[in-house]
């Protein structure tokens, strides 16, 4: 698995970009977008905060991995919405696979997915409720690398981020689209 | 009265302010963070099965009222250097206000 920093060369990472399936793109677009190898990451109180905050990403992506995976396995969603739902899912593995290759490539130990996650599935009845319930997740995705960007000390990796972000910020317009609401509600996130 | 408005803050709009949140935190239980009920009068750091905080957050002595959490929310990693929110802070001190009357609002733990 690549990491967001393992990609030496703008033609190595079109190469890997263009040579991936669909399934994968968004992974190698993060890789393409991270850019340079910076395999003598500084040591340091900066190396140790961009893990902190690589982790924390990472954690809630693999949860947002197991919400997808109620999702699929509730029964509740159709076969076009269930597709979608798969599709995610795959985003947010991509997502978690890149940034635990990126925590162990910075010298740092990649946090693991929980044994068990608690969601309300006593209130997803419907459809709606589970794609609801997924949109608020992306909404939070979007606010917290949001909030994560400005505070990488490595630009690369706050680059890589904006890219996440931008694929939580698809997500979240097109189940909010599913939903029949506004998929663009407004013209900034926060 | 401006200050007493803001000092105040209204739930309903922390309700949306919330939802920047909802990644990793939930009222009713724990996700990637710890959940967000009983909070106020609560140690930073000692959510009862929550096993995820970091060294710096179960060190930091803060108890969560009004003032520490908008300390902590306006700039998470300088009041709590080392914590594993990872997040720039909410800059508007109406938004966290508002986020503050939200949490205070909802914040009861249902009885188990």
């Amino acid at each position: 698995m690549s990491s967001f920093l393992a990609i030496s060369s703008p033609a190595q990472a079109r190469r890997l970009f263009l040579g991936r399936s669909a399934l994968v793109l968004s992974g190698a677009a993060v890789a393409l977008l991270a850019g340079r190898d910076v395999l003598a990451a500084k040591s340091g109180e900066s190396t140790a905060a961009d893990v902190r905050i690589l982790n924390t990403a990472l954690g809630a992506e693999l949860e947002a991995i197991a919400v997808y995976q109620v999702g699929a396995e509730s029964g509740l969603l159709e076969k076009p919405v269930l597709a979608l739902a798969v599709q995610f899912q795959g985003h947010h593995k991509e997502h978690a696979d890149v940034l635990a290759a990126t925590v162990r490539k910075l010298g740092g130990k990649a946090v693991a997915a929980k044994s068990k996650y608690q969601f309300p599935v006593e209130s997803l009845k419907n459809q709606a409720d589970v794609l609801r319930f997924a949109a608020g997740l992306e909404k939070g995705a979007v606010s917290a690398y949001l909030g994560a960007v400005p505070l990488f000390a490595n630009r690369d990796l706050s680059k890589a981020a904006a890219s996440i972000l931008g694929d939580e910020a698809m997500h979240w317009a097109v189940l909010r689209n599913a939903l029949g609401e506004n998929p663009v509600p407004s013209a900034f996130v926060s | 009265m401006l200050l007493a408005a803001l000092a105040a803050g209204d739930p309903r709009a922390g309700e949306a302010v919330y939802s920047r949140c909802l990644a990793c935190h939930s009222l009713g239980y724990h996700r990637t963070g710890p959940r967000h009920c009983g909070l106020f009068g609560r140690l930073a750091g000692s959510a009862a099965g929550y096993e995820e905080y970091s060294p710096a957050m179960k060190r930091s002595r803060l108890v969560w009222n009004e003032s520490t959490l908008d300390r902590f929310l306006a700039d998470p990693l300088k009041t709590v250097p080392g914590t594993t929110m990872t997040y720039a802070g909410i800059e508007d001190p109406r938004e966290r206000a508002d986020l503050i009357a939200y949490l205070k609002q909802e914040g009861k733990c249902p009885a188990s």
